[in-house]
């Protein structure tokens, strides 16, 4: 049994009450709230649509690209050598000065490196590497952050635990005090980002952790948190501490 | 920290900007003053059970055959109607954070003490005063209490 200590911060009454308490809960992949069909689909490569954008990441490691005509292979060698990487993002980055996603690293490469164009935060090809990368780590377990990445889960905690949108809720609301219960149809995951970039059914589409966020923004009415901000990293960096521990699905199906 | 002051406003504040024209008064665990005309039971019942508008049924099941996919988050709605007055039921749903600061309900007549809400709904609030009152005139005609 796993302790997360979860602070919830002010909340919305005339007094600006300081309350804490803790949730414990055995941390579960939203993998064992899905149906049957929908987990065979992800345990079968040959059935998960994702991994046509594996595919497409393949060939986009080994391509060429920019004015340095240098692929991701001429660096890393082999695909394989992203072993257990994707299990540490995101992280700090000396080189950046800054947190980043494992999605913003690719895009640093692609720009420091290849000195190509660069892609939009959820452009296709960002999608496939990301796949490609995350699959190298499938089955190992989410890392915990280190002192290097602790003011971003500080950060992140606290937006975790922050009211928000026209419904004044806050995602630890859902996810800490009523993961297992239903919202509507939904059984309300303990929302664990393991699975990214996901297939998601009700998308028909690969689509980022960023994007499953907007998800939950909008379900709230609360206003994103821009791509690649500060805050948007912060939140992530909370999720892959929060979930550490628990292994890799990447590309996983979710409904 | 902007944010936490914004929330610390007091409820009257809150009360007054969310309807300038007339300040709503809270009576011990009601509000008893209408907020728009008489409500019509039938639109009520629409309303909690459109996604979009009350979502009500996400939280709360309700003794409503006919709809599928209810929540289990929130007491059911059965029986609301014999539990209490409208004027209490007014408040619960237009303000339910006076009662319960802490509580998952969303309080659909607020408009303020609000933290980053997206563009389209700033300075609405989830339903309008007539849409409340049609609410209450629905939960009033649940008398019996779930099985
Ligand atoms: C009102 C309830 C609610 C709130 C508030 C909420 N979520 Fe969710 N969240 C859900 C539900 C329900 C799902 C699963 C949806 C589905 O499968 O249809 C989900 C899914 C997720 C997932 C995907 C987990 C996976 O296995 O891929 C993540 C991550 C997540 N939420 C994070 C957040 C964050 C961060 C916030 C705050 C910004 C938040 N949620 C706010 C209800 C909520
Ligand atoms: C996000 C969850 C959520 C939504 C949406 C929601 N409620 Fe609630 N509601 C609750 C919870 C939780 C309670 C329990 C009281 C508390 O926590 O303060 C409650 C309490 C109530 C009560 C008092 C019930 C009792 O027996 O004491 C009524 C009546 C009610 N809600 C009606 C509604 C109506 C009508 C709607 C839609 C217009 C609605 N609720 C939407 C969560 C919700």
């Amino acid at each position: 049994m796993k302790r997360l200590a979860v602070l919830i911060a002010c909340l919305s009454g005339p007094v600006c009450a300081q309350d804490s308490k803790s949730v414990s809960f055995d941390k579960r992949s939203t993998f064992d709230l899905m149906k049957p069909e929908t987990q065979a689909m992800q345990r079968d490569d040959a059935s998960n649509p994702a991994m046509l954008w594996v595919q497409e990441g393949r060939a986009l490691w080994q391509a060429k690209a920019g004015s340095t005509d240098k692929a991701c292979q001429d660096c890393h060698g082999d695909v394989a050598s992203m072993k257990g990487v994707a299990t540490r993002y995101p992280a700090y980055s000396a080189a950046q000065q800054k947190v980043v996603t494992l999605g913003q690293q690719i895009q640093f490469c692609r720009a420091q490196e290849q000195k190509a164009e660069p892609w939009t935060a959820e452009a296709r090809p960002v999608l496939a590497l990301s796949a490609l990368v995350g699959l190298q780590s499938r089955g190992l377990p989410l890392a915990k952050t280190g002192p290097a990445e602790a003011r971003a889960v500080a950060e992140g905690r606290a937006l975790f635990t922050e009211r928000r949108g026209q419904m004044n809720l806050s995602c630890a609301q859902c996810h800490d005090d009523h993961a297992g219960q239903s919202l509507g149809g939904a059984i309300i995951p303990q929302g664990h980002p393991t699975g990214y970039p996901i297939y998601r059914l009700e998308w028909q589409d690969l689509g980022s952790l960023e994007r499953r966020l907007r998800n939950c923004l909008n379900g709230v009415r609360s206003e994103p948190w821009p791509s690649g901000s500060s805050e948007n990293v912060a939140v992530q960096t909370y999720l892959r501490e929060r979930a550490a521990g628990l292994p890799i699905e990447t590309p996983a199906i979710r409904p | 920290m902007v944010s936490h002051v914004l929330r610390a406003a007091s409820l009257a504040a809150v009360l007054l900007m969310a309807s300038p024209a007339k300040a709503q008064m809270i009576v011990g665990d009601a509000m008893p003053e209408p907020l728009a005309g008489a409500g019509d039971a039938m639109r009520g019942r629409a309303i909690i059970i459109d996604r979009q508008k009350g979502f009500c049924l996400l939280c709360h099941a309700a003794p409503l055959p006919d709809q599928r996919f209810m929540g289990n988050l929130a007491p059911n709605l059965a029986g609301a109607g014999a539990r209490y007055t409208q004027a209490q039921l007014r408040l619960r749903i237009a303000m339910p954070s006076h009662l319960n600061p802490d509580t998952l309900m969303p309080s659909y007549f607020r408009t303020a003490g609000l933290y980053a809400v997206a563009m389209p709904y700033v300075g609405k609030p989830i339903l309008d005063g007539q849409q409340i009152e049609d609410v209450v005139a629905f939960l009033m005609t649940l008398k019996e209490p779930a099985p």
